[in-house]
């Protein structure tokens, strides 16, 4: 090689080499090793590489970037029940269609601005986008309108007093000195460079890895004496399990929301390797969403409620929380309502009409109304024609295929014949949103500070020819979809008035199953106790906040688990 | 030999063409539509999808007939524009490649060209030595009759989860920033080396056998045998029956250079190696038409511009072809 040729491969390999470094983002320096006694370092929510700060596309942006860069009005804690004021100050109805916000004095951007009603006002606006995934909002809302600096005032065209109440700890709000002008496309774009109010800023990220570094300069310590603890949050690009295990054994992750199989038998081995979940015991961990049979109501023989009842007995779910989640989650209730909901659940209607496994009386029901007991010990349609229904989810989806598969074993047990089968995510939702299978399993709603998400979801009319906004089994009910509209218009103070009419549906719901609750996914959380300590637990001495760092998360309490953490004596 | 490269390139340009259009096109055989995947896993209040729908496939261009987005695909291609990914909506593709790109050229580069270089010597120096050949020959089979991925794991579970020598995943440890220091270079050298290996063994095992194999050939061709009637040492007759034996095995380093890329993908993701392989995964199961048809891109413009530089490598190792193009006797 002459040197000529070698200056070009030098200059060729230097080019590449610096695609790989990123440059700085802020004005902090970036240390060659960040310091592990100053660092946090957490996995289970990055699929790929980092780089998206933007929290209007809550469905990729990189985790952290609402609850640690960009803060919502309030926090709500599902374990307490509670919302917790945070850039607000305080807000309420003032009016049967208003409702009045007060911002705290002395919120400042990380630009030194401060964040005033124009902030809020901005964001909420944002809304009138048809790209931004808020814009239900202008449903039900007319305009949000300054009365001062600090002071919001929002009227309202309905007063949906539960589905406002999700928005206010639901968005980040974004500085509207910095996004004032941007176009619908500049709106949804990545937000490289992010200036946020919270108690971290980003300080670089690569292709394994997002660095937070904490804000000095953050409200919440002077104004609520809070302080986060960790000066680094390092958040990893998820690895395979066994090597996301092995970290966490290694001591190389502190917090891990990967779903690890068999992490109980870790846990509750001799010293569990340090590491801990929030329950010592069964169930291990917190629920975050349910796992429902979706059942296509409208085609034979699942349009048949009996024939839907039937089925919920036959299937055993103790032996999926057994064999296959070695019992990390928990069975759901007959209604299907999270644990965090449990004051919601009618225990007289329950007891009346709930399911439980019990096959014989599934066989009964199922002979009585008409279908007849083939020689193959399976049920025929009332017509003769043979049952053989098949169960889909995702291919890859490991837990869940197991689980179908211990579905299709145990129906036998009431005489109904399942298959199973795995196409690919996208073609498994195209099929349950064309209506285009039989059985599937589906957790798309996901834990809120009100069941009126979860009725939404489930219950929502009318059916469409694609169904993507819920329902799934397309079940047509006027009544119960009132009953849910009702809901939404109850104020969330009102439990009484709620629970009324949460037993309405529930009534409707445990007699007709047009969707079979089966258990509750947990909230996969793995903490080592190697370098920080006081993690949340059910423990009465510690913190009790979902120690989870999903997207959605931050902003439900675990940005106050930061708060709490201690570092381990060494 | 303006002729010849002429004829080449015209191969070359028809090769690209047919082979961008199937890339452009297998993806769109995927069941389900990428939009549709995508709103489902957004966390939204019902009605918003049917809002984002539309916002989506126009900014997909999907709301288009299909032969205009094939024509629009071209039309963007030449001005060097890949789309947007669906997965990392709204980054470039192109962008989200490079990102990957180095990783993965760091690992394909080396494996390819040093086990080339390294397993042509071995198989040469082993032929016709026979314990060195009885020991060798089993091995380089089992070597490269191995799947690239199952030596990798193999290679993870022993050095890296029993002896602990090398990290398991990972491209540099994750307390370090990329810097340019000696540190980060010894951490991205030690994450780099399994799967470096892995890639490296298996095809050292493929080239050292046929060389061995080609070795053998030229010795009992009568231009060896009678140079070693001449009385010609042993090492010049093996240094003219490398040369020879060399020919084949440049042609099979073009022809093998896809399944060499194939496997390294593969092999990233056990390693969770931050290269094009786990892009390929998530755009497979995130059905990102333009991430996929952009990481096979790279890999179509790969292949190809290697094959180019082979072809002319082949002009400066084999004289026939230079003869052949100078229009002298061949």
């Amino acid at each position: 090689m002459g040197p000529k040729r070698r200056l070009v491969v030098l200059l060729a390999s230097v080019s590449l080499l610096a695609a790989i470094f990123p440059a700085a983002t802020g004005a902090a320096t970036i240390p060659t090793t960040y310091p592990r006694s100053e660092t946090l370092y957490t996995s289970g929510t990055m699929w790929g590489p980092p780089g998206q700060f933007n929290p209007i596309k809550n469905w990729n942006y990189t985790t952290g970037t609402l609850g640690l860069l960009f803060e919502p009005l309030y926090l709500y804690n599902p374990l307490s029940n509670k919302f917790v004021p945070w850039l607000a100050k305080s807000g309420s109805w003032t009016g049967p269609k208003e409702y009045t916000l007060k911002l705290r004095e002395g919120i400042k951007w990380s630009d030194g601005q401060a964040l005033t009603a124009d902030d809020v006002i901005y964001t909420v606006n944002l809304g009138k986008l048809a790209s931004v995934p808020y814009s239900t909002l202008f449903n039900f809302l007319q305009t949000a309108t300054k009365v001062d600096a600090l002071t919001v005032k929002f009227t309202f065209l309905k007063a949906q007093y539960q589905e406002w109440s999700n928005w206010l700890y639901s968005w980040g709000i974004v500085p509207e000195h910095l996004w004032n002008g941007r176009t619908e496309t500049e709106v949804m774009n990545d937000n490289p460079n992010p200036i946020g109010s919270g108690p971290y800023s980003l300080l670089t990220y690569d292709q394994q890895k997002v660095v937070w570094v904490k804000n000095d300069a953050w409200w919440g310590k002077s104004l609520l004496g809070l302080d986060v603890k960790p000066k680094y949050i390092i958040d990893s690009v998820n690895a395979s399990n066994n090597v996301s295990l092995g970290q966490m054994l290694g001591g190389n992750i502190d917090l891990s929301n990967n779903f690890l199989p068999g992490i109980n038998s870790i846990t509750s081995g001799i010293g569990g390797y340090g590491i801990q979940t929030y329950y010592p015991k069964a169930p291990f961990m917190l629920s975050a969403n349910t796992a429902w049979l979706a059942t296509n109501d409208v085609k034979k023989p699942m349009n048949d409620p009996i024939f839907r009842r039937a089925l919920a007995e036959s299937i055993d779910v103790s032996k999926i929380v057994n064999n296959v989640y070695g019992n990390i989650v928990k069975a759901a209730s007959p209604t299907g309502l999270l644990p965090t909901w449990d004051q919601y659940v009618d225990k007289t209607v329950v007891a009346k009409y709930g399911t439980k496994y019990n096959p014989t009386d599934a066989k009964k029901i199922l002979k009585a109304a008409g279908y007849k007991l083939g020689s193959d010990g399976f049920f025929r349609n009332k017509d003769g024609s043979k049952i053989d229904l098949e169960i889909i989810v995702p291919s890859g989806w490991t837990d869940w295929m197991a689980s179908i598969q211990s579905i299709a074993q145990s129906a036998k047990t009431g005489g109904i014949k399942i298959h199973t089968a795995f196409p690919s995510y996208n073609d498994r939702t195209d099929k349950i949103q064309k209506g285009k299978f039989d059985l599937a399993i589906v957790n798309d709603a996901q834990i809120s500070n009100t069941p009126w998400t979860y009725y939404n979801w489930m219950f929502r009319q009318p059916i469409q020819a694609v169904q993507n906004a819920g329902n799934d089994g397309r079940y047509k009910n006027a009544k119960l979809w009132s009953l849910v509209q009702q809901l939404n218009v109850t104020p969330t103070s009102s439990t009484t008035a709620m629970k009324k009419i949460i037993s309405q549906i529930q009534t409707i719901q445990l007699q007709d199953v047009p969707i079979i609750p089966l258990w509750y996914n947990g909230a996969w959380s793995q903490a080592s106790n190697a370098v920080w300590t006081n993690w949340p637990s059910s423990s009465a001495s510690s913190p009790h906040y979902f120690p989870v760092t999903w997207g959605g998360y931050w902003n439900m309490g675990t940005v106050l688990m930061l708060t709490e953490l201690k570092l381990a004596a060494q | 030999m303006r002729r010849y490269f002429l004829r080449k390139l015209v191969t070359y340009i028809l090769t690209f063409f047919v082979a961008v259009t199937v890339d452009w096109a297998i993806p769109r055989f995927m069941p389900g539509d990428p939009v549709t995947g995508m709103l489902s896993r957004m966390p939204l209040q019902p009605d918003a999808a049917n809002r984002m729908m539309g916002y989506f496939l126009s900014a997909f261009g999907l709301d288009r007939p299909v032969w205009e987005q094939y024509l629009n695909f071209w039309g963007a291609l030449l001005h060097g524009d890949l789309g947007i990914s669906v997965w990392l909506f709204p980054q470039p593709v192109v962008s989200v490649i490079m990102g990957a790109l180095p990783f993965t050229l760091a690992l394909l580069i080396p494996a390819i060209i040093l086990s080339w270089i390294a397993g042509n010597q071995f198989g040469a120096y082993a032929a016709r030595r026979k314990r060195l050949d009885n020991m060798a020959l089993p091995i380089g089979y089992i070597l490269t009759a191995t799947p690239y991925m199952w030596l990798g794991i193999l290679l993870a579970w022993g050095l890296g989860s029993v002896l602990k020598i090398f990290p398991l995943a990972g491209a540099y440890d994750l307390s370090m920033s990329p810097t340019l220091t000696w540190e980060f270079f010894l951490s991205a050298y030690t994450h780099w080396l399994m799967p470096f290996l892995s890639l490296f063994l298996v095809l050292f095992g493929g080239w050292a056998i046929g060389m061995r194999n080609m070795i053998i050939y030229e010795l009992e061709s009568d231009y060896a045998h009678w140079l070693e009637a001449l009385g010609a040492p042993q090492g010049l007759v093996r240094r003219y029956a490398f040369r020879n034996a060399v020919l084949p095995q440049v042609t099979g380093l073009a022809l093998s250079l896809g399944v060499v890329v194939a496997g390294a993908l593969v092999t990233e993701v056990v390693f969770s190696y931050p290269g094009l392989g786990y892009l390929v995964l998530q755009a497979i199961q995130n059905e990102d038409y333009f991430l996929l048809q952009g990481v096979f891109l790279f890999v179509i413009i790969g292949v190809l511009v290697a094959n180019f530089l082979i072809d002319i490598a082949y002009v400066v190792v084999d004289p026939r072809t230079r003869v052949g193009m100078q229009g002298g006797a061949g």
